[in-house]
């Protein structure tokens, strides 16, 4: 029978991952990505609780963290293609320009 | 029983292509994967009883904001593969699973008992969109509409931000453009 740890632990791995590809990766459209994966594990985690729980109050902030991500990737790309005609790439290696 | 079989066949596949997601060189292989691994998690939602999250997640997440991914991996050259420096991989992959999991640990650790009391349960016989409904509307409205004024500014500052020098092409060489028009002239 699958309970709550199951989920939590799925939800961990998940976040797990996403915080990897955020340390890992150099390319600022690839960070994203890892930003997405590190919401929806959140996400799992939320509903497993909302339903062991019988509670909808983690089903109400899953909501609201979608609609935030949602809003994050509409600001964030308008900023990646900001930073793309500027600079003319999207490795954060180059995009370093506050040396200390 | 099909629960159990749903739980692990999500949960391997959400992982593995979330790894491919993490590890591929390719932005149109990751991003693939990535809307992949989503449509699995829209699963896990409808497996745990939560259908309109289930839903919303199916319909923002793959339709929307993968849809906008698209749209702005056409403004940069997704064909060839990114190249990343990487320092030392066995360290960040260390670095970033102990610091993951200590915090998911801290997270959960106060939640995970059971003292926890249900501040709006869910009803029996109704069903999980009703139910959600009737939440948000009533316990939940002004962070409903805060959200939706969180959602207008992110549209227009979305627009604002790729709308300027819209004229100009990001990824062709404008000398090519130069180069016919001073031909045009000579003739």
């Amino acid at each position: 029978m699958i309970g709550l740890t199951h989920y939590l632990m799925v939800s961990a791995l998940i976040f797990s991952i996403g915080l990897m590809g955020v340390l890992r990766r150099r390319n600022l459209l690839m960070l994203f990505f890892a930003t997405e994966v590190m919401l929806n594990a959140v996400n799992i985690a939320f509903a497993a609780i909302s339903h062991y729980y019988h509670d909808l109050t983690g089903q109400m902030f899953a909501f609201f963290i979608i609609a935030i991500a949602a809003s994050e990737v509409a600001v964030g790309l308008g900023i990646l293609i900001v930073l793309y005609k500027k600079h003319g790439s999207l490795d954060l290696d180059d995009l370093a320009t506050m040396k200390g | 029983m099909y629960e159990t079989i749903a739980f692990y066949l999500f949960s391997a596949l959400t992982i593995g292509l979330f790894l491919v997601t993490i590890m591929s060189k390719n932005v149109l292989y990751a991003m693939t994967s990535l809307a992949a691994g989503m449509v699995l998690i829209s699963g896990f939602f409808f497996i745990l009883g939560a259908d309109f999250l289930g839903v919303v997640q199916l319909i923002v997440y793959v339709g929307a904001v993968m849809a906008l991914y698209s749209f702005a991996m056409m403004f940069f050259d997704a064909t060839k593969n990114v190249k990343e420096k990487n320092t030392s991989p066995a360290l960040i992959f260390l670095l970033g699973g102990l610091s993951a999991l200590a915090l998911v640990l801290m997270f959960a650790a106060p939640i995970y008992n059971d003292s926890v009391q249900a501040l709006y349960p869910m009803h029996e016989g109704v069903g999980n969109a009703q139910d959600v409904g009737i939440v948000l509307f009533t316990k939940y409205l002004i962070p409903f509409e805060v959200a939706a004024v969180m959602l207008l500014v992110a549209m227009i500052a979305g627009i604002i931000l790729a709308g300027k020098k819209m004229d100009q092409s990001l990824t062709k060489d404008t000398s090519v453009d130069d180069e016919i028009l001073t031909q045009k002239d000579a003739k």
